[in-house]
C-alpha cells in the first residue's frame, strides 16, 4: 500500500503538496476550493496588522519561464481574517497562516491572533523581496530571524514555520538561526528579487520596479537551497519554487523536503495541478518500490561518496 | 505594446481608443491596459476587428492619462483574458446599463453575422448618455432605449424595460452587462421566464491571470472564470450585488 500522507511538525497532511503563500490565499472560499482540488495543506496570503492595498499595478509580469510579481503584501488586516481562516478550513485540509511584521512583537501578536482564529500552524514571512521594511529586508539577518522565531514560538502551541529568502550568501545560516529560535520547520524558498524592463517603454514594467521571480526558472535555486538546509538543520524542510509536476516535487523531496508548496503552477495549470502531482507521485512510488514519502526524503544526499 | 491609432469622443466623458493592431479575442473578454508610468487596469474590448478598441469613462488618474495619449504613442496591452459570451440559440436579448454596452456591442454584432436575431435594451441616465445605439441599429439589432429621466425612450431602469420586452416575447438567452444591482434584477426576471442568462461582472483586478485572489467572488475568479458567468453559477454567488473586495482584500458593500 502506497501512503502519500506526511507528518509535518505534527500536522497530518493527506499528501505532501501545499498551496504556497500569496496565491489564491486572500479569501476563505478560494482556499477551500484549492483544498478540495487536492492540496494537502493551505498556506494563506501573508497577513499584517493593518489593511494594506499593496503596490500599484502593474504588479505582475508574465514571462516564458515564470512570473515576476510585486503585489506588495496586500491584505485585509489581521482582524478581518478570522472568517477567511474559518471558511478555508471547510476545505478539509490544515490551514497555515502566513504572517508578516516589522518587529518581533508584531510577528508574535499576529501569530497569537492567527492561533485564536483556528490556524493549524503559522508561517513567518521573513522573505518577501518587494515590501519595504518587511520580509527579506529583515529576514536576511540571522540574529533577527532567531529573535522573531523565538518570540513567536513563546506565544504559540501550534507549529511555527520560518520562510526564508534565497537572496543571501548562506540560506543555511538563516535556517540554523531559525532553528536556534525554536522554529519547528523551514520553508524555502521565497521569490528571487528581479526586474523586467520593456525596451519600448524604456522603463521597468512593475510599478514597484523590483519584484519577485517565481516559477520553473527558480527551481534549481530552490532545490539547491533545500539541499543545503537539509544538511544544516534537524527540523523538517518544506520545498518551494517552480514545482508543477511530480518530477519537480521529487527533486525537492530527494533534496530533503518533507513536503512541497506550489504557487505559480496554479496559474499555468489551474488548481488541478495538485491532483496531477499526487497522481504522478503515486505512479513513481509504485514503479520504484517506495511505500511512503518519508522513505524518499533526502535520499539524494546518500549518493555522495 | 500596441500603437494608438486614434481617439473618438462618444458621450460626455466617455471615449473610445483604437489601436493600430487587432486583437484576436472573444467578445466579453478583457485586456489589461498599461499606461506606462501611471497605472494598469482592466478594460473590455469594445472593438476587436479590424482594430482593438476600448471604450472607457474618464474617472481617475489612469483613464485621464490614457485620454491624453496621442496617436503613435505606445500602450501596454496584456490579454485577452477570461471567458467571453457564448451564443446560445437564435433569438437573443441584450440588456446593457451604461458602459455595459462596451463588451455587449461586439458580441451582438458577431451574433447577427451568425444569423441570430437580436434585441437590445439599452439603458442610460439621460438621452445624452445613450451609447452605441446607432452602431447597434446598423448591425440590425432592434434597440429599446431607456433613460432614468425619460429624456429618451422608456422612463425608468433598463431592468424595468427588459421586463416589458420579455413579457411580449420568448428569447433563447439573455446577455447582460451593467451595474450589479441591475444584473441581480435581470437574473430574477430571467428565472421567472425560464430563460438562460450570461452576465459580465466587474471586480478589482491586480494580476488578471487568476493567481492573486483580488477579484474573487465566492471562490471563483472574475479574471479567469469570468468576467462572463452563466446563470447556473451566478445563482450560487452569495456575494452578487452585495459585497466585493477592495484593493486590500477587505469586503465592502456594493
Ligand atoms: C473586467 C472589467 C472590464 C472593465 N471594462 C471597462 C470598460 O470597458 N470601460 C470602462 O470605462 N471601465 C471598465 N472597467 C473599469 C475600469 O477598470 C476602471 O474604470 C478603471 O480602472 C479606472 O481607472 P482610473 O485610474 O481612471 O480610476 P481610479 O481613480 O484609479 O479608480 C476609479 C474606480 O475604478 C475602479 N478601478 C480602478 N482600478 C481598477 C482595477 N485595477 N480593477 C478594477 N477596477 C478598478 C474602481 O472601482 C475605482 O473606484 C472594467 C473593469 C473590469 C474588472
Ligand atoms: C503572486 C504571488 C504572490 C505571492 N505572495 C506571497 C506572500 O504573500 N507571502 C509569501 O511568503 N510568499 C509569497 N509568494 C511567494 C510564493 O509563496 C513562493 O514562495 C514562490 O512563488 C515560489 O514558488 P512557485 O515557483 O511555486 O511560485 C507569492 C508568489 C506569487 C507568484
Ligand atoms: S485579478 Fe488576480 S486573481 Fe483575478
Amino acid at each position: 500500500m502506497i501512503d502519500l500522507s506526511v507528518d509535518l511538525c505534527g500536522l497530518k497532511l493527506r499528501n505532501p503538496t501545499m498551496l504556497a503563500a500569496g496565491v489564491l490565499g486572500e479569501t476563505g472560499k478560494s482556499m477551500a476550493t484549492v483544498a478540495r482540488a487536492g492540496a494537502g495543506a493551505i498556506v494563506t496570503k501573508s497577513i499584517g496588522k493593518k489593511p494594506r492595498s499593496g503596490h500599484l499595478n502593474p504588479c505582475v509580469v508574465e514571462l516564458p519561464f515564470g512570473l515576476l510579481n510585486a503585489m506588495g503584501l496586500p491584505n485585509p488586516g489581521a482582524e478581518a481574517f478570522g472568517r477567511e481562516i474559518a471558511e478555508a478550513r471547510e476545505g478539509g485540509a490544515p490551514v497555515i497562516a502566513s504572517v508578516f511584521g516589522s518587529t518581533e512583537e508584531e510577528f508574535a501578536e499576529l501569530c497569537g491572533l492567527m492561533a485564536k482564529y483556528g490556524a493549524d500552524a503559522v508561517e513567518l514571512n521573513l522573505s518577501c523581496p518587494h515590501a519595504h521594511g518587511y520580509g527579506a529586508e529583515i529576514g536576511s539577518d540571522p540574529d533577527t530571524v532567531q529573535a522573531i522565531c523565538r518570540k513567536a514560538k513563546k506565544r504559540l502551541r501550534i507549529p511555527v514555520l520560518a520562510k526564508l529568502t534565497p537572496d543571501t550568501t548562506s540560506i543555511a545560516d538563516l535556517a540554523l538561526a531559525a532553528q536556534r529560535g525554536g522554529a519547528d520547520g523551514i520553508v524555502a524558498i521565497n521569490t528571487l528579487k528581479g526586474m523586467r524592463i520593456l525596451p519600448e517603454a524604456r522603463m521597468p514594467v512593475l510599478a514597484n520596479r523590483v519584484g519577485g521571480l517565481s516559477g520553473p526558472a527558480i527551481r534549481p535555486v530552490g532545490v539547491r537551497c533545500v539541499y543545503e538546509i537539509f544538511e544544516a538543520v534537524k527540523v523538517p524542510v518544506v520545498g518551494v519554487g517552480g514545482v508543477s509536476n511530480a518530477s519537480d516535487a521529487l527533486e525537492y523531496i530527494m533534496a530533503g523536503a518533507s513536503s512541497v508548496q506550489v504557487g505559480t503552477a496554479v496559474w499555468s495549470e489551474g488548481p488541478e495541478v495538485f491532483s496531477k502531482i499526487t497522481g504522478g507521485l503515486m505512479k513513481f512510488m509504485a514503479e520504484n518500490g517506495f511505500n511512503s514519502v518519508k522513505e524518499m526524503v533526502g535520499i539524494a544526499h546518500s549518493s555522495r561518496p | 505594446m500596441l500603437t494608438i491609432h486614434g481617439h473618438t469622443d462618444e458621450i460626455p466623458n466617455v471615449r473610445t481608443i483604437l489601436f493600430k493592431e487587432k486583437l484576436l479575442s472573444k467578445p466579453g473578454q478583457f485586456v489589461m491596459v498599461w499606461v506606462p508610468g501611471v497605472d494598469e487596469f482592466p478594460m473590455s474590448a469594445s472593438h476587436t476587428i479590424p482594430r482593438l478598441g476600448v471604450t472607457y469613462r474618464i474617472l481617475g488618474p489612469g483613464t485621464t492619462a490614457l485620454a491624453s495619449r496621442k496617436p503613435g504613442d505606445r500602450i501596454g496591452i496584456r490579454g485577452p483574458y477570461g471567458r467571453g459570451f457564448t451564443l446560445e440559440g437564435e433569438r437573443i436579448l441584450g440588456v446593457a446599463g451604461g458602459l455595459g454596452i462596451a463588451p455587449l456591442a461586439p458580441f451582438l454584432e458577431l451574433a447577427m453575422t451568425k444569423g441570430a436575431s437580436a434585441e437590445l435594451v439599452l439603458g442610460a441616465k439621460t438621452a445624452k448618455e445613450v451609447l452605441f445605439d446607432g452602431r447597434m441599429t446598423d448591425a440590425g439589432v432592434k434597440v429599446h432605449i431607456s433613460t432614468d429621466n425619460g429624456s429618451a425612450g422608456f422612463k425608468g431602469l433598463a431592468s424595468e424595460l427588459a421586463k416589458e420586452v420579455l413579457s411580449g416575447k420568448k428569447f433563447d438567452c439573455i446577455y447582460a452587462c451593467g451595474p450589479e444591482k441591475m444584473l441581480v434584477e435581470v437574473l430574477a426576471l430571467a428565472g421567472r421566464h425560464k430563460t438562460p442568462v450570461q452576465a459580465s461582472l466587474e471586480r478589482y483586478m491586480k494580476c488578471g491571470i487568476g493567481i492573486c485572489d483580488s477579484c474573487a467572488i465566492d471562490g471563483r475568479h472574475v479574471c479567469k472564470d469570468g468576467p462572463v458567468f452563466p446563470d447556473s453559477e451566478l445563482r450560487t454567488f452569495g456575494e452578487l450585488g452585495k459585497t466585493k473586495l477592495d484593493p486590500s482584500g477587505r469586503r465592502v458593500s456594493i
